[in-house]
């Protein structure tokens, strides 16, 4: 009978959890203008979608690509500088690594809209024409902190002489970073880098603070604005359904892939 | 005489203000099996990484075929170093581990193939050149870590404890392989150790460092045999350490006995250290032979040897080994080869520190005020002042003590301890007591009025 309920109890919890998910998906296939409104199964709207063709509002295709864009600009930056500010906080002595640490920490625990609003006025400050420089600027300010967040354990697993022995065995300084460090890396990188685009991928309030006023939209300013005018585009159905799915698939190879090395260093 | 290959010259070297290698000479000849020798904290691997280049000396400079090295970045010193912690490279299998030297100098493939078979051959892993490095075991490990090493052909291997990590037996296994290595090789082999009988079973030559400085280089038979001073003698093998006279030359006088002995040119009636080696004492039932009597004491089996411990008719306490068990509780008659007794210089007979006289009846030491008679002195007087070892008392409660400080160092002789003391302010202190403390001990440091006497004005 517990155990019953234990069965349950994660049932529920699920449920509610994926059913505004669900809700969407299955509306996707509906041609309705207004959510909730069942006018038949139809896959139209994945055909304007993938079509661009969508009733005189082609701007949705551009927020996306623009979105894509900037999350994967952002996103390799980010990782670049975490990478490199890594190593070296990674190289400091005890005291300023401390100090360094903890002012990384702070940018990720600061609350969006304060980060939105003061880079905002830096930018006004500096006279910088807000667009799409400064979007991508902000958004590798704010992922930076999550890149060397995820490097700095890999640095510290690392045997410290592996770098030495580059040297050692004639690598100058940058073949041994590129042959011996970055392999190392390679993982914390790697989860610096989807953290960094998954993080600028649903970004709001930095984006809409520090985006100017020439028009720049990415997802997540489009479905606001496009809310505030009425209705949501029909199309969004389908794009978060697809959203949904493509991180989904993403998530179930990475977790195998991770298992199977996982098996492989365990069978040795 | 080969020639050097590396010399090192008046190196200095501090760590944020702390000195770690004191004014260091040595050089290192052609095709030697040298090893840098001491307990952690002597500052040897600190040494290896200057010659390697990963650090830099702050004062002298280190020579390579006589021409000075300065700044030359390690990756282009002619140089290969094996490490600690093997420091293999785990995304690269055995093969590209090994190859890795030689792509980079650009060295065509089908020789970089040949080379690298050679070695795993000479390191015996010839069929290992596809595995994963992290699927081997720590020996294997370390035989990757010495070809990936050797293949580029260096004019030194540096090796930084190599063995440490190892269990026993595959350490002696691997000893024997390295010094065979080394005889085909014919590379200058720098090695460095805290392991003496390591050190002992594989040198050409032995280079003793303690606290930054060099104690004494030599063969390892010379290190053994003839220790300079009390640290060498205690830290190589076992020994019994004891407090002595010359009497004059070839004779001396310890444990209450006179021994004829070797030395010569101490001088007449001259305090000195002795050093004899625990077989090096030997057994006799002829009363004639007889130098001395003792009573054994212990008596436990070592496997090749029995050690055992006796009190001599004086008082003292002797450790010998011996292949023959003698009955605790025996009377047995004792004898020492004159060439066997090792006679030392003493380093100091007394603490000898500067002070200045702060007041009627007081001094200030090493920062803390000692009673004294200053009769004869004026207050603010800098002086000289002597406090003999058994003049300095150690006490269990840090905050009783003038001065704190904690045990640095323990030196058995016999009837007595002597301590070496390392007070907060990092200076030492040397004290004789029959009290039993441990090394690291935190100890209050008093001395009393009648123990400190002032020899003169600075």
């Amino acid at each position: 009978m517990k155990r019953f309920f234990a069965q349950l109890y994660i049932w529920v919890l699920l449920v509610i959890l994926y059913a505004p998910l669900v809700f969407i998906a299955i509306f996707s296939f509906t041609e309705s203008k207004v959510l909730g409104n069942w006018k038949g199964f139809s896959t139209r709207l994945y055909q304007n979608l993938l079509t661009g063709d969508m009733q005189g509002n082609s701007s949705l295709l551009q927020a996306v690509e623009n979105t894509l864009l900037i999350a994967l600009i952002a996103a390799a930056l980010a990782t670049l500088l975490g990478t490199v500010a890594a190593i070296g906080i990674h190289n400091m002595n005890g005291r300023s690594r401390q100090a360094i640490t903890f002012l990384n920490n702070i940018p990720m625990i600061n609350p969006d809209i304060i980060t939105g609003v003061s880079l905002f006025l830096l930018f006004v400050f500096l006279h910088i024409s807000q667009g799409y420089t400064t979007v991508v600027l902000a958004h590798i300010t704010f992922c930076t902190p999550y890149v060397v967040l995820s490097v700095l354990p890999k640095l510290r697993q690392m045997n410290p002489n592996i770098y030495e022995a580059a040297l050692d065995l004639g690598a100058t300084p940058g073949v041994a970073l590129r042959k011996v460090l970055i392999p190392q890396l390679r993982g914390g990188m790697v989860s610096g880098f989807i953290l960094s685009f998954t993080m600028s991928l649903d970004d709001f309030a930095v984006t809409f603070f520090t985006r100017g006023t020439i028009g720049l939209d990415t997802l997540s300013t489009y479905i606001y604005t496009d809310a505030r005018k009425g209705g949501l585009t029909p199309e969004l159905r389908p794009l978060m359904t697809l959203i949904f799915l493509i991180i989904l698939v993403l998530l179930v190879v990475f977790n195998v892939r991770q298992q199977r090395l996982a098996k492989k260093t365990q069978r040795v | 005489m080969a020639e050097k290959i590396i010399e090192i010259q008046h190196v200095s070297k501090s760590f944020d203000g702390k000195r770690v290698l004191e004014d260091i000479n040595l050089y290192i000849k052609k095709g030697e099996f040298l090893t840098l020798l001491g307990p952690s904290g002597c500052g040897k691997t600190t040494l290896l990484r200057m010659i390697a280049g990963f650090l830099a000396p702050d004062e002298g400079a280190i020579l390579l075929d006589g021409k000075e090295m300065g700044d030359l970045p390690p990756h282009q010193r002619p140089l290969n170093t094996v490490f600690q912690r093997y420091a293999l490279f785990p995304h690269l299998d055995v093969y590209d581990n090994i190859a890795f030297g030689l792509k980079l100098k650009k060295v065509p493939v089908d020789e970089i193939d040949r080379r690298v078979r050679r070695v795993l051959k000479l390191v015996a892993m010839s069929d290992y050149e596809d595995r994963d490095v992290e699927t081997l075991s720590g020996g294997q490990q370390q035989r990757i870590a010495i070809a990936r090493a050797i293949v580029n052909q260096p004019k030194v291997l540096l090796l930084d404890e190599p063995l440490a990590a190892l269990d026993l037996k595959m350490r002696k296994d691997m000893q024997i392989e390295l010094k065979e290595m080394h005889r085909k090789l014919g590379i200058t082999f720098i090695y460095v150790t805290h392991d003496q009988e390591e050190a002992l079973t594989l040198s050409d030559t032995i280079v003793v460092m303690n606290e930054g400085r060099i104690q004494q280089i030599g063969t390892p038979t010379d290190i053994y045999n003839e220790p300079v001073n009390c640290f060498v003698a205690d830290f190589i093998g076992e020994s019994n350490i004891l407090k002595g006279r010359m009497i004059r030359d070839r004779r001396v006088a310890f444990i209450k006995h006179q021994f004829d002995c070797v030395d010569e040119g101490f001088g007449e009636d001259v305090p000195v250290d002795v050093v004899v080696r625990p077989e090096d004492i030997y057994f006799t039932t002829d009363p004639q032979k007889c130098q001395f009597k003792a009573k054994v004491n212990t008596c436990t089996f070592k496997g090749v040897h029995y050690e055992m411990w006796v009190d001599t008719d004086t008082g003292y306490e002797l450790m010998i080994q011996d292949y023959d068990p003698y009955p605790v509780g025996s009377e047995v008659m004792l004898y020492i080869d004159p060439d066997d007794i090792q006679v030392m210089k003493k380093e100091r007979t007394a603490n000898v520190l500067e002070g200045k006289v702060t007041g009627d009846g007081k001094v200030e030491l090493l920062g803390g005020e000692f009673p004294c008679d200053t009769s004869a002195y004026e207050v603010g007087d800098e002086v000289r002042v002597e406090i003999p070892f058994g003049g300095v008392e150690l006490l269990d409660n840090r905050e009783e003590g003038i001065l704190s400080g904690e045990v640095h160092f323990i030196l058995y002789m016999g009837d007595h301890y002597h301590l070496t003391i390392k007070t907060d302010d990092g200076d030492f202190l040397w004290v004789d007591t029959t009290d039993i403390w441990d090394k690291g001990d935190l100890v209050g440091i008093t001395a009393a009025e009648k123990d400190i006497r002032i020899l003169g004005r600075l």
